[in-house]
């Protein structure tokens, strides 16, 4: 891999679900170190593009690059082994299993030991210290958040992918959220972040792409997307 | 007193198996959300497998290796027979209709149960086998239960059940494939997207509930003598009752519920009579269904958001 290549690539990715045309030639980077936001209303893809990303639904015509890998037909189990992290959409936990079961999970396709990175976890969400013997499904909705983001990052993600992170959430929630994937973000892991919450993303991103019906309709600097009156057309549609 | 005590065995013996038997049900509903109805021929050809294998080494009267290897023997049979053909059910029956309606599935484990039924009819023809167990081991064996003894053989079946549900327990609540089983049951997608392998977490299953299937098959030929073609309809339907009384997909239920059902069955036939057997057990479902609709220990199920 050289300096050059970027973290994940998409190039000209076409994905269909039965006859319904839904990714519509998506191409899109991630560079190492960046937090990219992908934006976007409802049925706009981006929960598409990231099962696209992740192998859990094969594109049928475009590559997908990881580290400089043409993982296109890679099973989702090899992509993740390979340093893919999903923090799902709704947190997806493993309600009847405790915390820190729902993490070991996390670290499923790991053979080492990963003690070390469960005390990372737990130093980053002190509260998931204190109730890891508790059952997931009985935690409030910010603390699942915690639990999804620790149980994704067991895997030591080289690019964490992060569906919709503020929703359900409460608004003071969604803001402690956003400051913990900064966090993460700093730590050195590069961040793919679909978000509806335009602005709060753009703010913390580095780059964004929005997206609407299937198509990228606007990219760039997230600054300047904040600022792009196209913005508000991609999301009012047309 | 006596009486109970030779029924409470009785019933312990025919719950240990059909909790045995529940089990595989149960963990196969709770991953693929499948009534797998193939199940109770699993369960045949393991007591045929251990059939073969107990002729294959001289019969009951005429071993040519000691008692005790010859049954560990027989459960071996029994387990590699039937935990091939739950996998193979699985490969073949189940795994090109996952993606279709729910009812596909279904259909296919009826076709596949009458499939396995009729192959055993021409395999090993429509007569009955008996295991001759007394002269394997001898009837007055047995260790005393109070004022009864109870048979070796009953003894083994119950230990070896219970011991066999405890490392069960075990192995789903501790081990790291266990773990992703209960992943895998309870969100499909979102264990995948942890990088678990779902289609070998399900074969794992299908492998260790037909395996276990196949030991109760050799367990029912040893206590109760004779196995026959269609045995597993029977002790398929009785299992699946039991499943859904612990609350399906539950394991610590399949347990329960097989013990009720066998307990139910046998206090039925020593205190009522045999014709009412039935009537109690599935009496029984339909009134803990109407009280708990998820079983005794089922989750009641959540809608998804």
């Amino acid at each position: 891999m050289n300096d050059q290549a970027p973290l994940l690539a998409l190039k000209d990715v076409n994905t269909y679900y039965g006859q319904i045309h839904i990714l519509q030639g998506i191409s899109m980077e991630i560079k190492a170190g960046e937090l990219v936001c992908l934006l976007g209303g409802n049925a706009s893809g981006k929960s598409t593009t990231l099962k696209t990303i992740l192998g859990i639904v094969t594109p049928r015509s475009g590559t997908v690059e990881f580290q400089g890998m043409d993982v296109t037909s890679k099973s989702t189990t090899f992509r993740i082994g390979h340093g893919m992290a999903i923090v799902p959409e709704n947190r997806r936990l493993f309600a009847p299993m405790t915390v820190l079961e729902n993490l070991e999970m996390g670290a499923y396709l790991r053979e080492d030991d990963f003690s070390e990175d469960l005390n990372d976890v737990y130093e980053l969400f002190p509260l998931l210290a204190e109730r890891k013997h508790q059952l997931a499904g009985t935690l409030s909705g910010g603390e699942q958040q915690m639990v999804a983001m620790g149980r994704a990052l067991m895997s030591k993600p080289k690019l964490l992918l992060m569906d919709e992170p503020s929703m359900g959430l409460a608004p003071v929630l969604v803001e402690q959220s956003f400051e913990i994937i900064q966090r993460v973000h700093r730590a050195g892991v590069s961040i793919l972040m679909v978000e509806q919450n335009a602005n709060m993303a753009l703010s913390i991103a580095d780059h964004g792409y929005v997206l609407a019906t299937g198509r990228i309709v606007l990219a760039g600097e997230a600054a300047a997307l904040a600022a792009d009156e196209g913005l508000k057309k991609a999301y009012l549609g047309r | 007193m006596e009486f109970f005590l030779q029924q409470t065995v009785n019933g312990l013996t025919l719950g240990s198996v059909y909790a045995l038997l529940a089990l595989g049900y149960s963990m196969v509903y709770g991953i693929l959300k499948l009534l797998n109805f193939a199940h109770g021929e699993v369960y045949m050809f393991g007591a045929f497998a251990g059939y073969g294998m107990l002729t294959i080494l001289g019969g009951s009267s005429a071993l040519v290796v000691p008692v005790w290897l010859a049954l560990v023997l027989m459960f071996l049979a029994a387990i590699l027979a039937s935990s091939a053909i739950g996998v193979a059910l699985e490969r073949f029956a189940y795994r090109p209709l996952r993606q279709s309606t729910r009812i596909a599935p279904l259909i296919s484990a009826i076709g596949a149960s009458f499939f396995l039924q009729a192959a055993a009819l021409l395999m090993f023809t429509a007569n009955s086998r008996t295991f001759n167990t007394p002269q394997l081991i001898a009837i007055d064996s047995g260790i005393p239960f109070g004022p009864i003894r109870v048979w070796m053989v009953r003894v083994l079946v119950i230990v070896t059940s219970f011991v066999l549900m405890v490392l069960l327990y075990l192995w789903v609540n501790r081990t790291k494939t266990g773990k992703a089983v209960r992943a895998v049951s309870f969100d499909r997608e979102a264990a995948a997207m942890m990088g678990i392998d779902v289609d070998k977490v399900i074969v794992v299953v299908f492998l260790i509930g037909s395996a276990l299937a196949g030991i109760g098959g050799v367990m029912v030929g040893l206590v109760f003598g004779r196995i026959f073609h269609i045995m597993g309809f029977v002790a398929g339907l009785k299992a699946f009752t039991a499943a859904v009384l612990g609350g399906i997909g539950s394991i610590p239920g399949a347990m329960l519920g097989g013990l009720m059902i066998g307990l139910a069955e046998a206090f039925t036939t020593g205190y009522i009579s045999s014709t009412f057997q039935n009537l109690i057990v599935f009496g029984l479902l339909i009134v803990v269904l109407l009280i708990r609709p998820s079983g005794l220990l089922g989750r009641p199920e959540l809608v998804k958001v």
